[in-house]
């Protein structure tokens, strides 16, 4: 970041805490950026002519005669096309080698989209996966985080959605990625051939903490110059939204606000739906869809984080290792995509609905009878064969590594109807059998 | 106004929305002010004053904003302009029209008007020329989308006024002076058709403010029989997320028989008003046979817009339910979700570094959320006509859990109560509501109970009453079956289950995406629950508990088809006829 010619520089700070501090200096905007000590910062407080900066990077070794120089504006990010493909840091600068990128600089986390300029969404998105795909429909313009403890296989699971997605644009907000995680990522997207429509905004665990408050602002101004300006279908990846909110907590926390429920600041939701909210369909053909990450502590999804974030966004999706097949599903009870009634049935084969919720209900059915079984009592004929159903069902539909379309998943659905029910056990529209139900013989 | 009498001031301080000012005169607590930033003028309202600082709250975000930027009061609290014109209108939480915005993003001081003042409105006369009138009362009227929209003296008059001159029938705009009052003192005062009126303030002009007597049909099964909603009722609807609590909120304002509904989208998700926006212009009311959004008016201000505006937004909507409840109308008021604007106002309490209450929300938080409800009501106007606000908020309390400040401070002020269950919902038994947790106060009041014996039936109240004995019985009947086993259980608790089962199936559950089955009206509701209960009244004949299982899912599927059927068709009939067959099957005779 440079600095320029007439800038006034300010070296005399009148107080430290580990995350801010603050100075005496006038015409200073709220929410300006300044440089203390060679560091980045923020305005947060401006009380007469006190102001209190947040530091990105932390204050350690700042001095109370530190060079402080105000910049006149906000965070911003330069865009243009040659944002693809490259690689940047929580600040919008290149970490690939590349050169800067060149462009017009617009400020990050800007304004809301009017509601009455929104599309209704309707389009889906394919991504291969039957426990997505039959049973959770994702559509362009949707938010949906996977709720996953940390042990599960969600950054994988993301990154395959992101490359069979049929999206313009892939733009990854990581924010305390595993320097692994990181390689992962770069390694696939590499590897797909796909870096051209990739962009990434990562904030690894060996960056401070604080910086990552800045990612998914920077990933989503990013895709609003794509989705608005060249009205692409832009899909934004952030990972991991937990560790995003911890650090709106430490920050919180050094500003002295009152917590509210499990040490968050109080307007968590604000924050969240801030960001979520830039999810948005178009009338023009441009899109943002939100994939996230919020993981959890031992599944608890009453914490204030997942709590928060599942009145926010559009459904989210659970894994869960079914070790009947020791294989990672997407669980078809917890899971659920709000906006999968736009399309089923209308953009994909008729019976879809139907088909998927009977198959639900007789995986339903079988929870019930290994319970049974569990509890020690007899199993009936009908128990056993749903139990049968379900080992079959999770292998070939909800596993995770299932990779075909939706009208097969459909077809492999019917097939499984077929080989343990009889139509009146699967309860389906009498019209969708006579024209479906496989004939025996 | 005079514009020199205005105060004026400048800013000090600034953290996220609470900016503070140093004021150079006067200025009241909830006065409204504009702070000059870069050639815009930022909204705000006063929130606290400290000596000769006050603290405001903007209704936008701050960026930029720089210490000594002019900020000038306006003399009045936030306001809603009041005239012909607000239905069919998508406004922002301070009222100004969304769909006058340029540009696809909000800008920051972009503040549109909230009525078109070029449209012309065909005006007849109800008043005359030397008529005595006090404010609230009905000078003439304009045709809004086939409403009869009063034209009014206006809230804020006190005393009396003589008519001194009254315009004739034909067409006028909105700020053409249509009367001119004389008051006690001579004064003569011009009265357009337009109005304003504070937010935060009630509209008090009528005579009198009963307790609720009449069921509000909103032909959802679960409500309208078994927790009724009432004319100028009031009800809230918690549960966790994916409870279903939009779903339900949208089909009472799609089916519920009122005259205008105001829905305030409040710190919600902008795909839900979408929806709205979306599908009210295309769906009709199956009364009227017109347009849902002809009755309609959003206020929108969903999660990423201004914090300070939501909690406004709530206000704005009440306000403009009070003017048409003023005209003799009824009025359905629904909030998605007062739990946004108790966060809202937590942000700003804690942006104050006031004491907190109760997980951090400010201690006066259950003194506000009461008084906004007590606006809701039925209420005999001065004319001795009627009118009244339906309010029906939704609630979404953390973690799902009900014992949280928003839930409880809200229970203590709402008469009905919508528990959503996440058991219910899990198991696909929408609408998930709880039965035995929810209830409507209305039940227990007499004045209801008689409109009901003499609308639907003598015995109606008691058979409700019954039906929740039923439900718990059953509820107690499944459990004791799951801990001993089919078979550890007498036939006879089986039976109790199944026949609860029946009662929850048919009449508390509903496919509310279904064209038939997602409204029931009254008569429909009623032929049901006597069916049933014909069935719960017969004595059945079983071996053992299978038959009695397989026995009742055939009962529940032909109840369930003739809910699916057009009520007293042929199909309708058929189902019924197949229905008195099985039942024959197995009746002790």
């Amino acid at each position: 970041m440079e600095t320029r010619a007439f800038q006034k520089i300010y070296t005399k700070i009148t107080q430290i805490t580990k995350a801010t501090c603050s100075l005496n200096a006038t015409g200073v905007g709220n929410e300006e950026l300044a440089l203390v000590h060679g560091r980045l910062a923020q305005v947060v407080k401006i009380m007469g002519d006190n102001v209190t900066l947040q530091v990105f990077s932390g204050t350690e070794e700042i001095p109370t005669n530190a060079e402080v120089v105000f910049f006149n504006r906000p965070p911003t990010l330069k865009v243009s096309e040659d944002l693809a493909g490259r690689f940047f840091n929580s600040f919008g600068e290149p970490i690939d080698g590349g050169p800067e990128v060149e462009g017009e600089e617009r400020e990050i986390g800007g304004p809301s989209v009017n509601p009455v300029r929104r599309m209704q969404p309707s389009e889906l998105i394919a991504t291969g996966i039957a426990g997505i795909d039959l049973n959770n429909t994702l559509v362009t313009g949707q938010k949906i985080p996977f709720f996953a403890d940390p042990d599960q296989p969600y950054n994988q699971v993301m990154a395959m959605v992101a490359m069979r997605a049929k999206a313009d644009k892939i733009i990854l907000g990581g924010m305390g990625l595993t320097n692994d995680d990181y390689l992962y990522y770069k390694n696939v997207f590499e590897h797909a051939g796909a870096l051209n429509r990739i962009i990434s905004f990562v904030n690894t665990t060996e960056d401070p903490p604080v910086e990552r408050l800045l990612v998914p602002d920077m990933a989503l101004t990013a895709a609003e110059y794509f989705a608005v300006d060249k009205n692409e279908k832009v899909l934004v990846l952030l990972t991991d939204m937990t560790l995003y909110a911890d650090a709106l907590s430490i920050v919180s926390n050094r500003m002295d606000q009152i917590p509210s429920k499990d040490s968050m600041p109080g307007s968590l939701y604000s924050d969240l739906a801030k960001l979520y909210e830039k999810a948005v369909q178009f009338p023009d053909g441009g899109s943002i869809t939100i994939i996230a990450v919020t993981t959890l502590s031992g599944g608890d999804i009453t914490h204030a984080i997942p709590d928060n974030t599942g009145y926010i966004t559009e459904g989210q999706l659970f894994l869960r290792r079914d070790t009947e097949i020791g294989k990672v599903i997407v669980d078809p009870f917890r899971s659920l995509s709000r906006l999968k009634q736009l399309v089923i049935g209308t953009k994909t084969r008729e019976d879809h609905p139907q088909v998927m919720n009977a198959a639900v209900r007789l995986y339903a059915d079988a929870a019930n009878a290994r319970t049974k079984l569990e509890n020690g009592f007899d199993l009936t004929d009908y128990d056993q064969r749903t139990l049968d159903f379900a080992k079959e069902y999770s292998d070939k539909l909800l596993a995770i590594d299932v990779n075909i379309d939706t009208e097969q998943m459909l077809i492999i659905a019917w097939s499984l109807f077929n080989k343990y029910f009889s139509p009146a056990e699967v309860g389906l529209r009498k019209d969708l059998v006579d024209k479906y139900w496989i004939k025996d013989n | 106004m005079n514009s020199n009498n205005l105060t004026r001031g400048k800013v000090t301080g600034i953290i996220a929305n609470l900016v503070i000012v140093e004021v150079y005169g006067p200025v009241a607590q909830n006065e409204i002010c504009y702070i000059s930033h870069d050639g815009t003028a930022l909204m705000a309202e006063v929130i606290k004053v400290l000596g000769d600082k006050a603290y405001v709250q903007v209704f936008e975000s701050t960026r930029g904003l720089k210490p000594a930027a002019d900020v000038e009061f306006r003399g009045h609290m936030l306001e809603v302009t009041l005239g012909p014109g607000i239905l069919s209108r998508n406004y922002d939480g301070l009222q100004h029209d969304l769909d006058e915005m340029k540009g696809i993003f909000l800008k920051r001081g972009d503040y549109t008007r909230a009525l078109n003042p070029d449209k012309e409105w065909d005006f007849e006369p109800i008043a005359k020329e030397g008529d005595m009138v006090n404010a609230a009362d009905w000078l003439g009227q304009v045709m809004e989308n086939s409403i009869p929209h009063k034209i009014m003296v206006p809230f804020n008059f006190k005393g009396n006024f003589r008519i001194k001159k009254l315009v004739k029938a034909g067409k006028y705009k909105i700020y053409d002076v249509i009367a001119t009052l004389t008051d006690e003192k001579g004064i003569d005062v011009e009265v357009t058709m337009v109005q304003k009126w504070p937010v935060k303030r009630a509209v008090k002009n009528y005579q009198d403010k009963p307790r609720p007597f009449k069921l509000l049909e909103t032909g959802v099964r679960t409500i309208d029989t078994l927790n009724p909603i009432v004319e100028g009722g009031t009800g809230f609807i918690p549960g966790p997320f994916g409870s279903g609590k939009t779903v339900l909120q949208h089909a009472i304002s799609k089916q519920a028989e009122a005259d205008i509904v105001v829905v305030a989208a409040c710190g919600e998700r902008a795909n839900e008003v979408v929806e709205l926006f979306t599908e009210f212009p295309e769906l009709e009311d199956p009364r009227t046979g017109r347009k849902l959004m002809e009755r309609t008016t959003i206020i929108a201000n969903t999660s990423n817009m201004p914090v300070a505006a939501r909690e406004a937004s709530v206000y704005t909507a009440m306000a403009i339910s009070e003017y048409y409840r003023a005209m003799g109308l009824k009025i359905l008021l629904l909030a998605d979700s007062t739990s946004r604007w108790a966060q809202a106002l937590r942000e700003m309490s804690n942006r104050m570094e006031e004491l907190p209450g109760p997980d951090a929300f400010p201690m006066d938080l259950p003194a506000i959320i009461s008084n906004f409800y007590s606006r809701a009501g039925f209420v005999y106007l001065n004319n001795g006509k009627t009118g009244s606000i339906t309010f029906i908020g939704t609630v979404s309390p953390a973690g799902g859990n009900l014992k949280e400040p928003v839930t409880e401070s809200t229970k203590k002020a709402a008469r009905a109560f919508y528990a959503l269950s996440q058991q219910r919902a899990d198991s696909k038994r929408y609408p998930a509501i709880d039965p035995i947790d929810s209830y409507s106060k209305y039940l227990e009041y007499p004045e209801l109970q008689e409109n009901l014996k003499k609308d639907i039936a003598d015995d109606w109240v008691d058979r409700v009453m019954m039906l929740k004995n039923i439900l718990i019985r059953g509820k107690e009947a499944s459990e004791q079956i799951n801990i001993l086993g089919d078979d550890g259980v007498p036939l006879d608790y089986h039976l109790v289950y199944w026949k609860s089962e029946v009662f929850d199936s048919v009449i508390l559950q509903q496919d509310a995406f279904d064209k038939i089955d997602c409204n029931a009206p009254m008569n429909r509701q009623k032929f049901m629950l006597d069916k049933i209960y014909d069935i719960y009244y017969t004595d059945f004949n079983f071996d053992n508990f299978e038959e009695v299982n397989t026995y009742f899912k055939r009962v529940i599927n032909l109840l369930k088809q003739m809910n699916y059927s057009v009520f007293e068709s042929k199909d309708f009939y058929d189902f019924e006829k197949e229905l008195h067959n099985i039942i024959d099957e197995r009746k002790v005779s």
